[in-house]
């Protein structure tokens, strides 16, 4: 449903993907690691369509419907209306706009597209505190504005919260882990594994084999210098836990 | 070609700039004892209204305009204005049917039906259309509780005792440049009384409209809240896309006695002038009100999104003992439109309170500035004062500056004053993009985020309207 073929991409002319390939079916879960400065969030921002970044070469090929669509060509709403979510490793603070009334336009907007009827506030709003539950999160989220005085662990729920809300097909969650600790890594990885389907995917990128024992990832991959290095089953980030990256590169 | 082109989107961004064809009377261009003697003449006014007139027009005389205001514009000459225009119509019309049905669509194409069946429930409406009222709604509804609400022509004729009383109490002839030159020159304007212990049943407006080319628009309204009383007041603007600037300059007084309150609103959406900054109103309007009574309350809540020029201060004069007085304003500036805004908060009495939330959003190669004074007397023992500005760039080529001043002659006083600056930026609009969001929906969902405080104190149907007046207003500001 997704493949990535020799992807390079720069930001301000400094090349950062080198030639990335990588292909995601449905009901897979994919982990990139990799040391710092080696293109994970680069990729996970260029999929999402960040204006920053210019892909020089290659191609990223999305099927939808039976058909398969080059995703660089699309905006990045369009991307977003046709079931791709990142995850943010830093969520962006709205000030003012309660989360609720931020879901609900986000939710709507892909209604819209899909034909599907768009909800008025009171029914979402019982629609959003079912999913709250989801991920342990209280009631007086969603008046709060988006992310504004939120921790660093309510930031990361509230990004979960939305790919639940959104129900994506493909989920980038970049460095979700990051900054949490114990008790909050377990409510997000427990929130992600429950919305694993057989018809949609995630690809983790992460610096730690840690959330891997708790979201199990189907493959593993280790990104060096702007590629994809090393693939294999979940084993891998044991030994990248035990050996370190150095007998990749 | 390109012309035509630039004329449509110009059309889609002020739907309201349409001009209506009808046969005026209009006074020759020009400012002189003589003009203002006619205009008095034909309104019918007192010999006390034409004295007071010509007071203020020989101090005006005396006076040079300001120029302190942080923008800049051609010179005025204000012996090219024509002082009076007024459509043609019966003398005496006693009733709507009676009024120009061309001034009736007028009014029905900028959203505000007049006649019996299509009028808007819940609120009683003044038009004004350039130099006079033409209709007032809902007027039997509001007798019963003896509200008076009627244009101030009318009431300088039936009710002399209060007009006299209270006309320049607030701002006197004398006040300003501007007030003074409206002191003289007034053609029209809403007049309201809300008598003891009432509370208005109908939300109170007055739709001003200019028409008429080079022709200044000079309103005056008075407002009266006796003890105990409350009422709330809207006010819109409008005008056609015309090439000239085009002078407005209004006074808006209102008195506040024991415990009474008026709620102020406006949405101001003049015509701003095009992309290049050509024509466009200016807009110099002198707003104030007085909490004359104790435990009175007067708010000021304002979205000025149009004008090619600004200059306007909403104040309150906090002379009752624990009174208070509030101000909200969001100003919007776009293309090269310039506004000089903000309050004024006078605290006389004791334990006088005062709130100002000011919100400033400037884009293209707009220059927005606000200016307020926070003004504790000696007397006013107890007094406080929370001050809240908060400016937002859109695009680089825009300006906004702050302007507080504070004088505190009181030692028990406490004030705070918070102020913040901040951008748009890309990294907002990439994650609600990243959501499904377009550029617009982005961008006015930060916006409306920004104003928030200021929209939750307009009356629901306005708040509504000012959300998609910015929005449009905003469109293809952010690429």
């Amino acid at each position: 449903m997704f493949s990535i073929k020799n992807l390079q991409a720069q930001i301000n002319e400094t090349p950062i993907l080198k030639g990335v390939n990588l292909s995601v079916n449905p009901g897979e879960v994919h982990a990139i690691m990799g040391p710092n400065g080696s293109g994970k969030s680069t990729l996970a921002k260029v999929i999402a369509g960040h204006p920053e970044y210019t892909v020089t070469e290659g191609t990223v090929e999305y099927e939808i419907n039976f058909k398969k669509i080059n995703l660089l060509e699309m905006e990045t709403e369009e991307r977003a209306r046709e079931g791709i979510f990142m995850a943010f490793q830093y969520p962006v603070e709205i000030p003012g706009v309660p989360t609720s009334v931020f879901l609900r336009a986000a939710f709507n907007e892909i209604c819209k597209h899909q034909g599907a009827e768009e909800m008025d506030p009171i029914d979402f709003d019982q629609y959003l505190k079912t999913k709250m539950k989801l991920l342990d999160m209280d009631d007086k989220f969603i008046d709060r504005p988006v992310n504004v005085d939120f921790s660093g662990g309510e930031k990361k729920r509230n990004e979960i919260l939305q790919m639940a809300i959104l129900n994506p097909r493909l989920a980038i969650l970049d460095e979700t882990d990051s900054g949490l600790d114990i008790d909050s890594l377990r409510i997000v990885a427990d929130g992600v594994n429950k919305l694993r389907r057989k018809d949609n995917a995630i690809v983790l990128i992460t610096h730690y084999q840690r959330l891997l024992n708790y979201i199990i990832p189907d493959f593993v991959h280790v990104m060096y210098d702007g590629r994809i290095v090393k693939s294999e089953g979940k084993e891998l980030a044991l030994k990248v836990e035990d050996k370190g990256y150095d007998w990749l590169i | 070609m390109v012309n035509t082109n630039q004329d449509v989107e110009l059309k889609q961004e002020y739907k309201y700039g349409f001009i209506t064809q009808i046969e005026t009377e209009a006074f020759p261009k020009g400012l002189s004892e003589d003009i203002i003697r006619k205009l008095s003449e034909i309104k019918g006014e007192p010999g006390w209204m034409t004295d007071w007139r010509l007071k203020a027009f020989k101090h005006w005389k005396t006076m040079t305009e300001p120029h302190w205001p942080n923008f800049t514009y051609g010179p005025i000459d204000y012996q090219t204005l024509t002082y009076y225009s007024a459509p043609k119509q019966k003398k005496n019309a006693q009733g709507l049917e009676e009024v120009d049905q061309e001034l009736l669509k007028t009014f029905e194409r900028l959203g505000i039906p007049l006649n019996e069946q299509k009028r808007l429930t819940g609120v009683a409406v003044d038009a004004v259309f350039d130099s006079i009222s033409v209709a007032t709604t809902h007027k039997d509804i509001l007798a019963k509780e003896g509200v008076i609400f009627c244009s101030i022509s009318e009431a300088v004729k039936e009710h002399p005792e209060l007009v006299k009383k209270y006309l320049g109490s607030v701002v006197p002839y004398s006040d300003n440049f501007f007030a003074t030159l409206n002191s003289a020159v007034f053609s029209d304007g809403s007049f309201c009384y809300i008598p003891k212990g009432v509370r208005c049943p109908l939300e109170l407006s007055t739709y001003f409209r200019i028409n008429a080319a080079e022709t200044g628009q000079f309103e005056r309204t008075l407002i009266i809240a006796e003890d105990n009383s409350y009422v709330s007041y809207l006010e819109g603007c409008t005008a056609p896309m015309r090439d000239q600037n085009q002078l407005h300059a209004a006074v808006v007084e209102l008195i506040t006695l024991d415990n009474a309150e008026i709620k102020y609103a406006t949405v101001q959406n003049w015509y701003s002038g095009d992309k290049d900054g050509k024509g466009g109103i200016y807009n110099f309007v002198t707003k104030r009100g007085k909490c004359l009574g104790k435990n009175s309350k007067i708010s000021w809540t304002q979205v000025e999104a149009g004008a090619a020029i600004t200059w306007k201060y909403p104040s309150v004069i906090l002379q009752g003992d624990n009174s208070i007085g509030k101000f909200y304003s969001v100003a919007l500036t776009n293309h090269h439109m310039q506004a000089d805004t903000g309050t004024k908060m006078i605290h006389i009495g004791k334990n006088t309170k005062s709130t100002v939330v000011s919100k400033g959003i400037s884009t293209d190669y707009a220059n927005n500035n606000y200016r307020g004074l926070i003004k504790i007397l000696p007397s006013a023992d107890g007094a406080r004062n929370f001050s809240q500005c908060d400016s937002m760039l859109v695009g680089n080529n825009c300006k906004a500056n702050t302007f507080p001043y504070i004088e505190v002659k009181n030692h028990t006083a406490v004030l705070e004053h918070e102020a913040s600056t901040s951008k748009i930026n890309a990294e907002q609009i990439f994650y609600l993009k990243s959501r499904g969001l377009d550029a617009e929906g982005a961008v006015s969902l930060i916006i409306n985020g920004f104003c928030k405080d200021v929209f939750k104190e307009l009356p629901l149907e306005f708040s509504v309207e000012a959300v998609r007046l910015l929005e449009m207003k905003l469109e293809g500001s952010v690429g």
